[in-house]
């Protein structure tokens, strides 16, 4: 063996060495350079979850009536007055009782014809209502309520679902007491096959199993539910949503089959695709994209009324009034629709001109 | 109608004898000759139309039959000069391939910042979904974050809280694992009754990728997290809503759970959580936390509003189950699916996907008769670990009415229910984790439509 492989042969058998060593250290050994520890100040600022335990919890209060003020402003014109709207998210109160904050159980859950869930028939901490307001809302505005508006808006909403009376200051030192009147609070259980781990101490067994039966299985292979024909529409033309080449082609069904005549499959029509990069968007793709850019879709759509009037309604009444109409949006407003108010939009002028364009152009 | 062409014109069939009288022949060949093959495929077609059964399509034509303009008239791109390269510096499907989008379903959702987009299984090949075609599931809408600015903390139960920026995350030894990622809420619609047409919106909320990244567990122990303590993790996003999930410390103990960049070879798309998002295999994607900025370790479960509020599953008795976390054994036919046509009686490849949370695909069983009989399909390598598995079956169709379903079993042994099965134990209130057998009716006229049986 010549010195040099030798030399080369040594120099494997060390980096060899070097490898089962490094298995061996400690990670932050492993890898040095990379990271750096948190300061107090960082952790401090993502820290901000609220446990059930209420550890993380800031110190301070709000009074429903705060609550309500915070509300009316920036809260309502999603979730209703009341908190009882369904157009934009599922309404957050109704559902329950008296007997429910008694027991912890909410008794219309049970019933298979109550018709929908509110937000108080499920909740089971309170902590999570705080946490919740705290990180993620107002909707269009995360973050940017102070804690006491935060103690507040969640007094306000429990107040809302009864759980506390109209004069009630939530704080932190009183929370613990209103988690023990939440309607739902023993409505959880942990007690199923469906969490990975094991660090619920339940059953890690399914709870539902098939047939593995592979010939005259007795089973009934009758139709009990199929899309009634006004929904066979409802996607759009699915002719146009299949490949152009292979074994079947998409159900044309935009258009009314004639009664009793063949489904027709699609013919070999590309889909227009969307502008190549790079082309001029026209001013209004231009707003539209604007519009729901800024949350506007929210509450707004283009036929038919959400939390607020329809574009075409807009149109309507403001038609080739584009200065209004921005200087409306950019504002802010109430009572020109109806009780909910619209919030500023932080938009800037020319923005809010080109929706403001747009709509007096009737939202083309 | 007039202005559709025959989707089987690309089959030339032998002329049945007999069909067309002398003078009609003459009357064709002179057409032929002339040209016009549109008059002679109308032709065809409609005699075509008159028969009982498929012509064979495989015989030779007839001496004399039209040939096919695609084959004797040369293409232009077979004449001329084509694109350059770079054309375009990423590209971008054929134009012909603009039917597979995303696709939201209608008045599903309210806003279109807390949504859900489909993926088109319908169309899809193999295990992988192309990453502009994976689905999506925002809460508070989605961003494309500067990955220069964006940072990854780890504190709670720790010695020492530590920061990563991505430079750093990528500097360490990655690894890459294909796996499935599938919304809780996928197939959720149909829990009661059928409510959606295609596969696209019964199963689009899954989707499967190679994703790269580093094991959570090296992070944690670079900051030397408290094991004995710490049995869960809070795991917690950038976006509007800062998404948080509980995460099981054992998953992450195990290797499993992944701080991932990449998505089949590329970096995470924006909609996917750019740059950084957790890996949880075999669990609900609302747990695989988008924007990922933020991980605590900690001594009990975090009750956040989505682990609280939604992704909780009613049961008969009024309880909500919490934390139900896992994917469970499911499989669904892609092809042919609802909302399709199949355009001939003959041959067809029966294909599909299956997948568990809990391990590998082992069988899956497929039946043409609704459930009556099943025969086991063909698995498709690779087979991997909480992953899609492609499965097919060869199936000759007879033209008669037929109820198509597939049912899978993963490797602990789990089966796939049927929906009587399913709804016996949970109800149909659950809106999460339906795993239920689904059943696609071919009707005579060959139109696929989404169904449930008693």
């Amino acid at each position: 063996m010549s010195s040099l492989l030798k030399r080369a042969c040594g120099l494997l058998l060390g980096l060899a060495a070097l490898q089962v060593l490094a298995q061996a250290m400690p990670a932050a050994q492993r890898f040095p350079g990379i990271g750096r520890a948190a300061t107090a100040q960082e952790v401090q600022a993502w820290d901000t979850d609220v446990r059930p335990d209420f550890k993380g919890l800031p110190k301070g209060s709000g009074s429903v009536a705060k609550g309500q003020e915070v509300w009316e402003a920036k809260c309502a014109s999603c979730h209703g007055v009341f908190g009882e709207s369904n157009e934009v998210f599922a309404p957050l109160v109704g559902g329950t009782t008296d007997e429910d904050a008694r027991t912890g159980r909410v008794g219309n859950l049970r019933r298979s014809d109550y018709p929908g869930r509110t937000t108080m028939m499920k909740l089971s901490q309170v902590s999570t209502l705080w946490d919740y307001i705290n990180r993620a809302m107002p909707w269009n505005s995360p973050k940017s309520l102070s804690v006491e508006e935060v103690y507040g808006v969640t007094a306000y909403i429990l107040h809302l679902g009864g759980v506390v009376p109209a004069d009630f200051t939530l704080r932190d030192g009183n929370i613990t007491q209103v988690q023990q009147k939440l309607p739902n609070r023993n409505g959880k259980t942990t007690d199923h096959g469906l969490w990975p781990g094991r660090e619920f101490d339940g059953t890690t067994v399914p709870d539902v199993q098939g047939s593995t039966c592979m010939s005259n299985c007795s089973v009934e292979p009758k139709v009990a539910s199929m899309l009634p024909d006004f929904a066979r529409d409802a996607h759009g033309n699915l002719a146009e949503q299949n490949r152009l080449v292979g074994p079947q082609r998409g159900a044309r069904t935009a258009s009314p089959v004639a009664g009793g005549a063949a489904p027709v499959a699609a013919a070999p029509q590309v889909v227009a695709q969307a502008g190549p990069p790079g082309a001029r968007a026209t001013e209004a793709a231009r707003a539209r994209a604007l519009a729901q850019a800024s949350n506007c879709t929210a509450c707004h759509a283009p036929d038919r009324r959400l939390v607020g009037p329809s574009w075409a309604e807009i149109a309507g009444r403001h038609k080739g009034n584009a200065a209004y109409l921005s200087g409306k949006i950019r504002a802010g407003g109430i009572g020109a629709w109806g009780n909910i108010p619209m919030p500023p939009q932080s938009l800037g002028e020319d923005d809010a001109l080109l929706l403001g364009n747009w709509l007096a152009a009737g939202a083309p | 109608m007039a202005d559709m062409q025959d989707p089987r014109q690309g089959r030339l069939r032998k002329a049945p004898e007999s069909f067309l009288d002398r003078a009609a022949i003459a009357a064709v060949m002179q057409e032929a000759r002339n040209g016009r093959r549109g008059f002679i495929r109308g032709a065809f077609a409609a005699a075509a139309a008159g028969l009982a059964a498929p012509a064979p399509a495989r015989q030779a034509p007839a001496p004399g039959a039209a040939a096919d303009p695609n084959i004797v008239n040369l293409p232009e791109h077979t004449r001329g000069l084509g694109r350059p390269v770079v054309t375009d510096g990423y590209g971008k499907p054929s134009r012909y391939e603009a039917n597979l989008q995303r696709r939201q379903s209608p008045g599903l959702t309210q806003t279109t910042q807390a949504s859900v987009s489909f993926a088109p299984l319908q169309s899809l090949f193999g295990i992988v979904t192309p990453s502009g075609l994976h689905f999506e599931r925002h809460h508070q809408g989605w961003w494309d974050i500067d990955p220069s600015k964006h940072r990854l903390m780890i504190n709670g139960l720790v010695r020492t809280p530590q920061v990563f920026t991505v430079d750093d995350l990528m500097r360490l030894p990655s690894h890459s694992r294909f796996h499935f990622l599938e919304c809780g809420a996928n197939t959720g619609m149909e829990w009661g009754n059928v409510a959606v047409p295609t596969v696209q919106y019964t199963h689009g909320m899954i989707s499967c990728s190679e994703f790269t990244g580093v094991p959570l567990i090296t992070l944690l122990e670079m900051a030397g997290a408290d094991f004995s303590r710490g049995k869960f993790l809070l795991a917690e996003g950038a976006d509007g809503s800062s998404m948080t999930r509980t995460i099981p410390m054992s998953l992450v103990r195990s290797g499993e759970v992944m701080v991932a960049w990449g998505q089949n070879g590329e970096m995470l798309r924006p909609e996917n959580g750019y740059p950084l998002r957790l890996v949880v295999p075999g669990v609900q994607g609302v747990s695989w936390v988008k924007y990922l900025r933020r991980i605590e370790v900690g001594d009990m479960p975090y009750g956040t509003k989505d682990e609280v509020l939604h992704y909780v599953d009613l049961m008969p008795d009024g309880l909500h189950r919490q934390y139900t976390s896992l994917q469970e054994c499911k499989s669904v036919v892609t092809t042919p699916s609802g909302g399709q046509v199949l355009l001939d009686k003959g041959f067809y490849s029966i294909s599909g996907l299956a997948w568990s949370g809990r391990g590998k695909v082992k069988r899956v069983d497929v039946s043409v008769d609704g459930g009556r009989h099943w025969r086991q399909a063909r698995l498709q390598p690779p087979v991997l670990d909480k992953c899609l598995t492609r499965f097919s079956i060869d199936w000759v169709w007879d033209g008669r009415p037929a109820i198509v379903q597939s049912r899978a079993t993963d490797d602990t042994g789990h089966v796939q229910p049927t929906y009587r099965q399913l709804r016996a134990v949970r109800g149909s209130r659950s809106i999460y984790h339906n795993n239920a057998i689904q059943s696609w009716l071919i009707k005579e006229d060959g139109e696929v439509s989404n169904v449930q049986l008693a």
